[in-house]
C-alpha cells in the first residue's frame, strides 16, 4: 500500500490533466458569453494529433526530434515529485524540489533548442522570452520553496507541504500565503497563461510558448500539448498544497479535496484570464520581482 | 615500485620525455605521436598511486634531503592530492589525444615539438603542484606551470592579438605568484624550513588572516577569481583548443586545490573568511556568466562561463569555512563535498566544451558565433557531445553537474536554518542560495544560445556552410567525457566516491561518515529517477515511431509565416538572443552598441556592431595600469644613462644613511 498509493496519485494528473485546459477554456467562454469549446476539447485534440503523420523542417537535426520527449519525460519526472492529497509523492528525498526546479529546467531546455532548431526568427524570439522570464520565474520558485524548507525544517516537498498547516505557527500559516501568492505568478508566467502569454493570440510576434512549437506537429505536438497539461496541473497541485490546507487523514477523501483544489485553480486561472489584459513584455519582469519580494518578505517572516 | 615511485617516475618521463621532444626537427606524425605517448605514459604512471591513496585513504610520502635552502625535496599523494592527480591526469590524457588531431591541422613547422614540449612540462608541473609539500617545491612548481603555459598560450606568436594576450596571462600569473612568494616565507615563520610539515600554525588571529588573504590573492589570480579573472577571457582563445581545454578544466583547479590546502593549514578558520570566499563566490558566479552570455567569441565565452564555475566551487568553499567558524559541521561538510564535486564534474565538461569548440574552430575556421550555425547536421558528433556537455554544465539533470550543485544547495539550506542561533550564517547561506539560483537560470540562457547558435539552424556563413567532422583522435575523446557526463551523472554515488577520500581528510572521518550517510539515499534516488526519465525518454521515441510508421512523414522547409524567401540571414543571432537578457541587469554586462544609418536619401551602408567588454578590465585594471605608468614616467627622469648623476645619487644616498646614522 505504501508503494501503491504514490504511484495512484500519479493517476489524477495523468488523466485529468487536459481536462484543466477544458475547464480554463469554459471559464473564459462563460465570461465572454459564448458557448465555448467542449470541456473534453484538449483530449480530441491530443488523440487526433498523435493519429497524424508529420513534416519536418529540413533545417532541423536530431534536437528537433529529441526535444518533445526529453520535455515531457522531465514534467513527469517533476510530477513523480510533487505530493497530492495526503499521500506523499512518489519520490521524495532531501532537496527533492532544487530536483523537480532544476528538471523543469531540463524541460525548457530542450523545447528552447528544439525550437531554436528550425532556424526560424520567430521561434528564436519566443525562446529568447522564454528563457528570459523563466530566469525571474525559477528564482521566485526557488526561494519561495527555500522559505517553506527552512520555515518548517523539512526539506522535501511531501514534508514540507505536510507541515506548513499542521501546526498551529501563524507566521507559518502566513508565510505559505505568501509563497502561494508568488507561487501563483509563477504559475501564469511558467505555463503561458494572461497577463505574462496568451495561448490564444493568432499574431506569431506576440506569442512567446506557442510560438516555440510552430513547427512541430503530430506526435511531436500531443507530447508537447499533453506535457504543457501536465506541467499545469504540476503548479496547480503545488498551489493547491500550498493554498487550500484540507487534511481528513482519509486517503480518498484528501485525494478528492486535492482535485478539487487544482480544478479551483483552474476556474482561478480562467478568472484572472479573463478579467486581465496582456502585460508589455517590458512589464513582465517588474511583475515577477513583486513575486520574489513577496517571496523574500515571507523569509524574513519565517526567519522573525 | 612504491606507489610513491611510481609517481616520481612519472614525473621523470613527463619531463624528460618532454624536454627530448623540443628536439623533434620535423613537423608529422611523429613528433605528436611521440608527444601524446610521452603524456599516455605520464598519465598511466600517475594514475595507479592516486587510485591507491583514495582506496587506501593513506598518503604516499617522499622525502629527501636537497641542496636547495629551506628544506627538503618531500612530495606526497594525500587523497586530496590524488583527487586532483585523477583529474590533470585523465585531461591531459584526453586532451593530448584531441591535440594530435588538432595539431595537425595547424602546424607550428620551426619547431614541430615546442608545443609537445610545454605541454608535457605543464603536466608534470600541474602533478608536481599538486603533491609537493614544500614551500620552495611548491613555488618553483607553480611557477613552471605558469611559464610553460604562458608558452602554450603564445602558440600562435605571429599575431599582435595573441601576444597581448600572453603578456596579460604572465602579469596576473606573476602578480599571483608574488602572494604566494609572501604567503609561504611568512608561514616558514623564519624557521628557515618551509616544510609543509614542519610549519607551524600562525601565530595570532591577525596573522592568520593576512595569510589567509595572501593565499585568496595569489590563489584566486590562477583559478580566476572577480576581479582577478581578466586573463582568461584574453588566454583561452589565444591558445590552441587542447590547451585551452587542460587550462581552463584543469590547471585553473589547482588555484583551488593550493586554498584548500592552505587554509586546511591555517589552523581554525574566522567567519569572516568563510564571507570572503562566499562575496567572491557569488560576485564571481553572478558576473561571470552575465560577462559570458554578450561574448561573440565562443571560447571567449567559454573562458567566462569557467569563471562562473569557479564562482560556484568558491561558494561551496565559503559555505565551508562559515559552518566551519561558526560550529556547523554539517553545513560545512555539504559545502566542501558540493565544492570538491564541482570541481570534479567541471573538469570533465569544460575540457569537453573546450575541445568542442576547436572542433568547431577546426571544422569552420572562425569562432565567431554570428557566422556560424547549423554544425549540428555537419558535425554531428561533435554536436552530440557538445550537446551533453551544454546540458551537463547548466546543472540539468541527469547530468553530473546537478550533483555538485545540488550539496552546495543542501550546504545553504543547512546555513539558512540555522539563522535563530547565528544570524550571520543565515545570511550567508541566503546569499549563497539566491545566487546559485541566479547562476543557474542564467546558465540555461547562456548554453541554450551557444548551442542554438553555433550548431543549430542554418548556417550563416559559407565557411560554416562547408563544415566538416574532425577525425576520430578528436572526436573520441570528447565523446568519452560527454559519456562521463552521464555516467556520473545516472550513477551520481559514483562522483561522490571519488571525493569522499579528500573529504575525509579535510573534515575528519566521523563527519564525513555522518554526512555521507546521509547523502547516499539522496544520491541513489537521484540516479535512480534520472534512469527512469531515460528509460521514459526511449519509450517515448518508441512510441512515436510505431505511431508515425503507418503515417507520412516529409521534409519541409521551416515555417516563416508564409514569407517566400527565408535567409539564413533572417535567423535570430547570438547578440539579438543575449540583449534582452543582459539588458535586465543594466549596465553590468550590457554590450556597447554602434550604430551606423547612413546618409542621404537612400542611406547605404547602415550597420550596427556591439562589442562586449570586461567591467573590470575597463573600469579597475586599465585606469589603475595607466596611472602607474604615468608614475613610472614620472620616475624615468631620475634615469638619463648619465654617470656622473648616477654617483651624484649614490653620494646622495650615502649622506642620507650617514645622516639617519648619527641621528
Amino acid at each position: 500500500m505504501r508503494l501503491i498509493l504514490p504511484i495512484l496519485h500519479l493517476l489524477p494528473a495523468l488523466v485529468l490533466s487536459p481536462l484543466l485546459l477544458g475547464v480554463i477554456n469554459r471559464v473564459k467562454a462563460f465570461f465572454g458569453g459564448r458557448k465555448g469549446p467542449p470541456l473534453l476539447q484538449v483530449y480530441y485534440d491530443l488523440f487526433k494529433l498523435l493519429r497524424k503523420g508529420a513534416v519536418y523542417s529540413k533545417t532541423t537535426s536530431r534536437v528537433f526530434r529529441i526535444g518533445p520527449v526529453a520535455g515531457l519525460s522531465a514534467v513527469l519526472l517533476s510530477l513523480a515529485l510533487v505530493p497530492f492529497g495526503g499521500s506523499g509523492s512518489v519520490f521524495s528525498f532531501t532537496g527533492d524540489f532544487i530536483f523537480m526546479i532544476y528538471a523543469l529546467g531540463a524541460m525548457r531546455f530542450a523545447t528552447v533548442l528544439a525550437a531554436l532548431d528550425t532556424g526560424s526568427a520567430f521561434e528564436g524570439m519566443g525562446a529568447d522570452r522564454e528563457v528570459q522570464f523563466a530566469l525571474l520565474a525559477e528564482l521566485v520558485m526557488l526561494t519561495g520553496l527555500a522559505v517553506l524548507a527552512v520555515g518548517t525544517g523539512r526539506f522535501s516537498l511531501s514534508g514540507m507541504v505536510t507541515a506548513v498547516w499542521t501546526g498551529t505557527a501563524i507566521p507559518m500559516h502566513a508565510a505559505a500565503l505568501l509563497v502561494a501568492a508568488a507561487m501563483l505568478i509563477v504559475l501564469l508566467t511558467e505555463n503561458a497563461r494572461i497577463p505574462v502569454d496568451d495561448p490564444n493570440t493568432h499574431l506569431e510576434l506576440t506569442m512567446i510558448h506557442e510560438v516555440m512549437v510552430l513547427d512541430h506537429c503530430g506526435v511531436d505536438l500531443a507530447f508537447i500539448e499533453y506535457g504543457s497539461a501536465l506541467k499545469l496541473w504540476l503548479f496547480s497541485a503545488l498551489l493547491t498544497g500550498l493554498a487550500l490546507p484540507v487534511r481528513t487523514g482519509r486517503a480518498g477523501a484528501d485525494m478528492a479535496f486535492a482535485t478539487i483544489g487544482v480544478f479551483l485553480t483552474a476556474v482561478l486561472v480562467g478568472v484572472i484570464e479573463s478579467t486581465m489584459a496582456r502585460l508589455r513584455l517590458r512589464r513582465v519582469p517588474q511583475m515577477l520581482l513583486v513575486a520574489l519580494a513577496l517571496t523574500l518578505a515571507a523569509f524574513l517572516w519565517v526567519l522573525r | 615500485m612504491t606507489s610513491i615511485g611510481l609517481f616520481l617516475s612519472a614525473l621523470c618521463v613527463l619531463t624528460l620525455g618532454g624536454i627530448a621532444s623540443a628536439f623533434h626537427r620535423k613537423p608529422g606524425r611523429g613528433v605528436a605521436l611521440w608527444g601524446a605517448g610521452i603524456t599516455a605514459v605520464g598519465a598511466i604512471l600517475s594514475l595507479p598511486p592516486a587510485i591507491g591513496v583514495l582506496r587506501t585513504g593513506k598518503a604516499a610520502v617522499f622525502s629527501h634531503p636537497w641542496s636547495v635552502p629551506f628544506g627538503t625535496f618531500s612530495v606526497a599523494v594525500d587523497p586530496l592530492s590524488a583527487l586532483f592527480i585523477i583529474l590533470i591526469s585523465v585531461g591531459c590524457l584526453l586532451s593530448a589525444v584531441y591535440g594530435m588531431g588538432y595539431l595537425e591541422d595547424s602546424p607550428n613547422d620551426r619547431h614541430p615539438g615546442s608545443p609537445w614540449c610545454f605541454f608535457n612540462l605543464l603536466f608534470a608541473s600541474m602533478l608536481l603542484v599538486t603533491s609537493a609539500r614544500n614551500g620552495v617545491l611548491f613555488i618553483m612548481a607553480w611557477e613552471a606551470m605558469s611559464l610553460t603555459s604562458f608558452f602554450l598560450v603564445m602558440f600562435d606568436h605571429e599575431k599582435a592579438s595573441v601576444r597581448e594576450a600572453g603578456w596579460t596571462y604572465l602579469t596576473a600569473a606573476h602578480l599571483g605568484a608574488a602572494c604566494l612568494l609572501v604567503l609561504f616565507l611568512l608561514m616558514g615563520g623564519g624557521g628557515g624550513n618551509l616544510d609543509f610539515d614542519r610549519m607551524t600554525a600562525p601565530a595570532g588571529p591577525a596573522m592568520a588572516g593576512g595569510m589567509f588573504i595572501l593565499a585568496v590573492l595569489g590563489f584566486g589570480a590562477k583559478a580566476g577569481f572577480m576581479p582577478l579573472h581578466v586573463w582568461l577571457p584574453e588566454a583561452h582563445p589565444a591558445a590552441p583548443s587542447h590547451v585551452s581545454a587542460v587550462m581552463s578544466g584543469v590547471m585553473i583547479k589547482t588555484g583551488i586545490y593550493g586554498l584548500v590546502r592552505i587554509v586546511s593549514m591555517l589552523g581554525a578558520p574566522a567567519l569572516w573568511w568563510g564571507w570572503t570566499l562566499l562575496v567572491i563566490g557569488a560576485v564571481s558566479g553572478i558576473l561571470g556568466i552575465l560577462s559570458a552570455i554578450p561574448q561573440h567569441n565562443l571560447k571567449r565565452l567559454l573562458a567566462y562561463s569557467s569563471v562562473e564555475n569557479i564562482g560556484i566551487i568558491c561558494i561551496g568553499l565559503g559555505l565551508w569555512l562559515l559552518g566551519t567558524a561558526a560550529g556547523h559541521a554539517e553545513l560545512a561538510a555539504f559545502g566542501l563535498i558540493g565544492s570538491l564535486l564541482h570541481v570534479l564534474n567541471h573538469s570533465l565538461f569544460k575540457t569537453l566544451l573546450f575541445l568542442g569548440a576547436g572542433a568547431v574552430k577546426h571544422g569552420t575556421r572562425t569562432l565567431n558565433m554570428n557566422r556560424l550555425g547549423g554544425l549540428g547536421k555537419r558535425m554531428p558528433k561533435t554536436g552530440l557531445a557538445f550537446l551533453f556537455g551544454a546540458a551537463a554544465i547548466c546543472g540539468l539533470p541527469p547530468f553530473n553537474g546537478f550533483v555538485g550543485e545540488l550539496f552546495i544547495y543542501l550546504g545553504s539550506f543547512g546555513a539558512v536554518s540555522h539563522v535563530r542561533e547565528t544570524g550571520i550564517l543565515g545570511a550567508g547561506g541566503l546569499t549563497a542560495l539566491l545566487s546559485l539560483g541566479l547562476i543557474g537560470a542564467l546558465a540555461v540562457v547562456c548554453f541554450t544560445l551557444v548551442y542554438g547558435m553555433v550548431f543549430s539552424g542554418e548556417p550563416r556563413s559559407p565557411e560554416a556552410a562547408h563544415a566538416h567532422e574532425p577525425s576520430a583522435r578528436m572526436w573520441v575523446p570528447m565523446t568519452l567525457l560527454a559519456a562521463l557526463c552521464l555516467i556520473l551523472g545516472l550513477a551520481a554515488p559514483l562522483g561522490v566516491t571519488v571525493v569522499a577520500p579528500a573529504a575525509r581528510e579535510l573534515l575528519g572521518k566521523p563527519l564525513a561518515h555522518a554526512v555521507l550517510a546521509m547523502a547516499y539515499p539522496l544520491l541513489v534516488k537521484i540516479s535512480l529517477i534520472g534512469v527512469i526519465g531515460v528509460i521514459i525518454s526511449l519509450l517515448l521515441v518508441v512510441l512515436r515511431s510505431r505511431l508515425q510508421s503507418a503515417r507520412r512523414v516529409e521534409k519541409a522547409p521551416t515555417w516563416d509565416c508564409g514569407y517566400i524567401a527565408p535567409d539564413s540571414r533572417m535567423q535570430y543571432t547570438a547578440s539579438s538572443y543575449a540583449l534582452p537578457v543582459v539588458d535586465m541587469f543594466g549596465s553590468l554586462a550590457r554590450p556597447r552598441l554602434k550604430f551606423f544609418m547612413g546618409g542621404g536619401d537612400f542611406p547605404e551602408g547602415a550597420s550596427l556592431s556591439s562589442r562586449a567588454g570586461d567591467l573590470f578590465r575597463t573600469y579597475l585594471f586599465s585606469p589603475l595600469f595607466r596611472c602607474i605608468e604615468t608614475v613610472a614616467r614620472a620616475l624615468h627622469g631620475l634615469q638619463q644613462g648619465r654617470n656622473q648623476l648616477y654617483v651624484l645619487y649614490i653620494a646622495i644616498a650615502v649622506l642620507a644613511l650617514l645622516l639617519l646614522k648619527v641621528r
